[in-house]
């Protein structure tokens, strides 16, 4: 039998509110409450719940044939405790079944790996210990912010205790070779990898309800496969199912019968990331010496940084690490995590149309002045 | 004595200093005993071609409840013409700033920081010449409908209105230079508008300069004769308001700004790179630039570069209470302007006791003796100057004082007086 391995991100940011010049040193508030609880609700109701409960139903009806990994991000775990109760109790439920792995990642989904090696280390420890208390597990697998990965970043994370990575199976690095393998991390061979099959993945989370494109389809892909490819990974966002496929696309439908199609129809299995890891046998080094990542056509770091505005902001941030690690306190933890969000920056990147990366700029440092004031 | 004004914005709607300066002069001028009659564009649209209206305290916010100085307005009176006419801006940017507006109208998207102040009615044509001729011409039919001695027309959007309105009734023209198309360009001028102000200046009577700066440009720029060009400097209206109504700056370090339209004329650049020459020495001082225009992009992506992001911060634009407000949270205003015909914001700030640094190419800085005054392009002067009011007290408080009591002493009363035989002048010419 072969593997398929599907994960899910689930992930929020806060989102900042327009905080002014004026502001500086008076407030200390940085947060768009309004749209934060907005987007969480919103969310939880077109997305978290409907899908939970049709995984439920999938697990009763299919037993241990059905499994998978989630991944949450420690700001989606915050603001679900406060505006959506229901949900987080419902994706526990889910991951007290069993079948899903969850997944380790930053705690704040962001790109503190290329920036400083401690900030990111706290980053995975905080997460890490979040995801026992929340939901009782001892994470295993590593997935980083958006799949950034570089061999070096693999290395770190091997040092802090995981043995297998999952990242994207980018074509500028990968070449001929293809993603449906067990690689290696290049610097240490301890650290397994395991690659995201993009077009698969992609086809599901962009064309879907755009082209013709059903279940038959995905099983017909699975099985023109060349046999001796063991294992296919689809790494899609959570939020795909319900917000950015609406409902009306039949995306629900689609993944209702997608199982049982695939364990009927093709010689695929379902399986979560560690367990397979620890069954096959690496075929090879996936070397990635410059950083890579799932973002756009290019899979490098130019989302988030690059230009000026990016690199003073990520500077001014993680210049003052060692004093907000030093001064111990909680409230300054907690919005250097989220000041931290990945999204921050993507926010400031110059080449999307319809972005505002000038105006982020000026008020995300804003509030930036005021948190280095307040250390 | 009455005179027919045309301006082209008012208090509080205004854009920048020259709505600020007819709203003073206006009441200077009425405290001189003459009458007004101001007329303005208003870019709505949607009233009577001709709106006639006396000003009432519903229309302007400034000063308008001391029982003393009402009396002085009920010698103005204030009309509005429906005209898409903007100040600041030129035919091509015009053009711009219309199509803009229409896509931004269908987006439905709005920034919140800088949103844009204009709004146009898209009634009119997107043809800045054309609304000028348009203003012209209800300015002219307009003249005729009232009397008035004398007709002042301020800056080139309408000086056509003033030539149109002289020719229809022989009364005699003045026009107020407040800026030349050579402060707002540089080498690079718009040679239509050179030429409407040129005509303006030919046609008046009697030309008015904010300063001798303006008034050298006008003589050797345009060729106008130097006999009838004549400065009256600006003047600014004492405040009574104290520091204290203020918030004062959260941060704990001085905070040094730049306030005005962030355009070539105002020397933005020279500003952040001063700003950077400083943090090289002192990394605690924090930059402010308050304003918006086609030159913020470039300023904040130059920040950036030079990584002083945390200590450097835009507002966006700042109008009424707000401008106030950001002097409360200043230890130091600069006006780096490159070419400044008068430059009254520097007197805004002096009024609340902010110690200023100017250019030397301003026209302000030909009647302020407590300010720093460096040339435009030092960068090195003029990071001096800001270091220097930043840390020793004693200048500082020096300039906090005297200037204040310098700019108290800048009356529109006394200014408006000058305008006043100036009026004199230009009708006792055409008798």
């Amino acid at each position: 039998m072969r593997s398929l391995c599907f994960y899910f991100q689930v992930h929020q940011p806060y989102r900042l509110r327009t905080y002014r010049f004026f502001d500086i040193g008076k407030r200390h508030f940085y947060y768009d409450e309004y749209n934060n609880r907005i987007a969480m609700q919103r969310v939880a109701e077109r997305c978290y719940l409907p899908m939970n409960q049709l995984f439920m139903k999938k697990i009763e009806q299919l037993g241990s044939k059905m499994k998978f990994a989630i991944s949450f991000s420690g700001t989606a775990i915050e603001q679900m405790e406060v505006y959506a109760p229901y949900a987080l109790e419902s994706f526990k439920k889910l991951v007290a079944t069993g079948n899903v792995e969850v997944l380790a990642e930053t705690y704040s989904h962001s790109v503190s790996s290329l920036m400083n090696k401690d900030a990111f280390k706290m980053e995975v420890a905080e997460h890490k210990r979040l995801m026992k208390e929340i939901f009782n597990v001892r994470t295993k697998t590593f997935h980083n912010t958006e799949l950034i990965y570089s061999n070096e970043i693999g290395a770190d994370v091997a040092e802090m205790g995981f043995d297998l990575m999952l990242t994207e199976g980018a074509k500028h690095v990968l070449g001929w070779k293809s993603p449906n393998y067990l690689y290696v991390n290049a610097i240490n061979p301890k650290m397994k990898v395991m690659l995201r099959n993009w077009k698969m993945s992609d086809e599901i989370a962009l064309k879907f309800g755009n082209e013709k494109f059903n279940v038959d389809d995905f099983v017909n892909w699975l099985n023109s496969i060349p046999k001796e490819e063991e294992i296919v990974n689809i790494f899609i966002d959570y939020e795909t199912f319900g917000e950015g496929k609406d409902a009306s696309t039949g995306i629900f439908d689609f993944m209702n019968y997608l199982p049982e199609a695939v364990l009927k129809n093709t010689d695929f299995q379902f399986v979560t990331p560690h367990h397979i890891a620890d069954k096959l046998q690496p075929t090879g080094v996936f070397d990635a010496p410059i950083p890579l990542s799932c973002r756009d056509e290019e899979r490098d770091l130019s989302t988030w940084m690059g230009n000026d505005m990016q690199d003073d902001a990520l500077a001014t941030l993680y210049g003052c690490f060692k004093k907000v690690k030093a001064s111990k306190d909680e409230e300054l933890m907690r919005d250097w995590r989220a000041l931290q969000a990945s999204e921050n920056f993507a926010a400031m990147c110059t080449k999307y149309p319809n972005g505002t990366p000038y105006d982020y700029y000026i008020n995300y440092m804003n509030i930036l002045t005021d948190f280095i004031n307040r250390i | 004595m009455r005179v027919l004004m045309f301006g082209w914005e008012f208090p509080p709607h205004i854009t920048g200093g020259l709505g600020t300066a007819c709203f003073g002069m206006t009441k200077g001028l009425a405290k001189n005993g003459v009458e007004v009659l101001f007329v303005v564009p208003k870019a709505h649209g949607d009233e009577d071609q001709t709106s006639v209206r006396l000003l009432n305290a519903s229309d302007v916010t400034v000063d308008i409840d001391h029982e003393t100085e009402r009396s002085y307005w009920d010698r103005v009176q204030y009309m509005e013409i429906g005209s898409n006419i903007i100040p600041y801006v030129g035919p091509e940017q015009y053009e711009i700033m219309v199509e803009e507006q229409r896509r931004h109208a269908t987006r439905g998207f709005r920034s919140s920081v800088f949103a844009p102040r204009y709004e146009f009615s898209g009634k009119y044509g997107a043809n800045l010449m054309e609304e000028v001729a348009r203003y012209a011409l209800i300015g002219s039919s307009l003249a005729t409908k009232y009397d008035f001695d004398v007709i002042h027309a301020h800056d080139w959007l309408t000086y056509s209105a003033g030539i149109a309105a002289k020719e229809t009734t022989g009364k005699p023209l003045v026009v107020h230079m407040h800026a030349t198309e050579f402060d707002r360009s540089g080498e690079n001028i718009n040679t239509d508008v050179y030429a409407i102000e040129r005509c303006g200046m030919e046609a008046a009577d009697i030309v008015i300069t904010v300063s001798d700066w303006t008034r050298n440009i006008v003589i050797e720029k345009y060729g106008i004769n130097p006999d009838k060009v004549i400065t009256v400097h600006n003047a600014v209206e004492p405040s009574d308001k104290s520091l204290d109504e203020y918030e004062r700056s959260g941060l704990k370090n001085k905070v040094v700004t730049f306030l005005g339209r962030i355009t070539y004329q105002k020397g933005p650049e020279y500003f952040v790179e001063a700003a950077y020459k400083i943090l090289q020495v002192d990394p605690s001082i924090h930059f402010v630039m308050a304003g918006t225009g086609d030159l913020l992009q470039k300023m904040i992506k130059r920040v950036a570069q030079l990584k002083i992001g945390a200590n450097f911060h835009f507002t966006g634009f700042l109008k009424g209470n707000d401008v106030d407000q950001m002097f409360a949270m200043t230890d130091v205003f600069v006006m780096p302007s490159i070419s400044e015909p008068f430059g009254i914001v520097p007197l805004e700030a002096m009024r609340l006791k902010v110690p200023v640094v100017i250019s030397k190419q301003s026209g302000v800085s030909e009647v302020v003796e407590h300010a720093l005054k460096v040339d435009f392009w030092d960068i090195n002067g003029l990071a001096d100057a800001i270091y220097g009011l930043c840390k020793y007290k004693a200048v500082s408080d020096v300039f906090r004082k005297e200037g204040k009591e310098e700019v108290d002493n800048l009356k529109w009363e006394y200014a408006s007086k000058k305008i006043k035989n100036v009026y004199e002048l230009a009708i006792n010419k055409t008798r």
